[in-house]
């Protein structure tokens, strides 16, 4: 079975989804990004989808799946590229993507996957603020 | 209205979901439909063809073209001979949902699409077809 490639970017995992994928491959990425946020200690992860022509209820899931599992491991998710045409199809599918954030292009997730970063260790270091 | 039928795709495994959203593009662009409308119908039937795999057994997909005039469409066929819709304006409705999905299939595709015709008696499998034109 194929594989979505996982890579680490600083102190971020970069997913490029660039196939069409089938729904247990769509599910092996919920599964393998989750636990190679733990495995490599990251805190963010940014998921490219600009080549991805549709996204339909079950990515859609997928996705909202992936930012809740990351946020309950202290990780921040980024959907980055999305096509307008896709997501004029997804609101009218009626996908919500509540509580994902999104950004135009890998450059401007990665600039706010680091802001936040940084946001969440100086919090952390100034302890119970 | 003159029809024209283009091929049967079988539904059977999730890989064949995949290769129904490809058919279904190829054809809707061969067509010249704009990239949204095209969208439209790959994402309707993904969202159907999985409601055939999942809760139908299995099925397959008639794809035809329609000619009404100057018009031209595109018609999905879905069918399954699995265990049928007992309540389907209660299956219509979003967030409805028997398995694990979010529950928008039916409806959701519903709305992406221009003509939407569902036959379902429990028992006796569903039948759903999508029209988008062009």
């Amino acid at each position: 079975m194929d594989k979505i490639p996982i890579l680490k970017v600083g102190k971020c995992l970069l997913v490029t989804i660039q196939i069409d994928m089938h729904d247990r491959l769509a599910m092996a990425l919920q599964d393998d990004l989750t636990n190679a946020i733990v495995s490599t200690k990251s805190k963010g992860v940014l998921i490219d989808v600009s080549a991805l022509e549709i996204v339909d209820s079950f990515i859609g899931r997928m996705l909202s799946n992936i930012a809740s599992a990351s946020r309950v491991l202290d990780a921040v998710t980024i959907v980055v590229g999305m096509r307008p045409h896709v997501a004029i199809t997804l609101v009218e599918l009626g996908v919500q993507l509540s509580g994902i954030r999104t950004a135009r292009n890998v450059d401007k997730g990665l600039e706010t996957i680091n802001r936040l970063i940084e946001q969440s260790e100086s919090t952390d270091a100034d302890g119970d603020d | 209205m003159l029809t024209e039928t283009i091929e049967t795709v079988p539904i059977r495994s999730s890989e064949d979901i995949v290769r129904v959203r490809q058919k279904v593009r190829f054809h809707a662009d061969a067509m010249g439909m704009s990239l949204i409308d095209q969208t439209k119908i790959i994402t309707a039937a993904s969202e159907i063809a999985r409601n055939t795999f999942e809760y139908g057994g299995g099925g397959e997909l008639l794809l035809e073209i329609l000619r009404d005039g100057a018009r031209r469409g595109l018609r999905l066929t879905f069918s399954d001979e699995g265990p049928g819709i007992a309540d389907i304006e209660q299956a219509m409705r979003d967030h409805f949902t028997t398995g694990g999905g979010l529950g928008l299939g039916l409806g959701g595709a519903k709305r992406l699409v221009n003509e939407f015709d569902i036959k379902s008696q429990p028992g006796e499998g569903t039948r759903i077809s999508l029209i988008r034109w062009k």
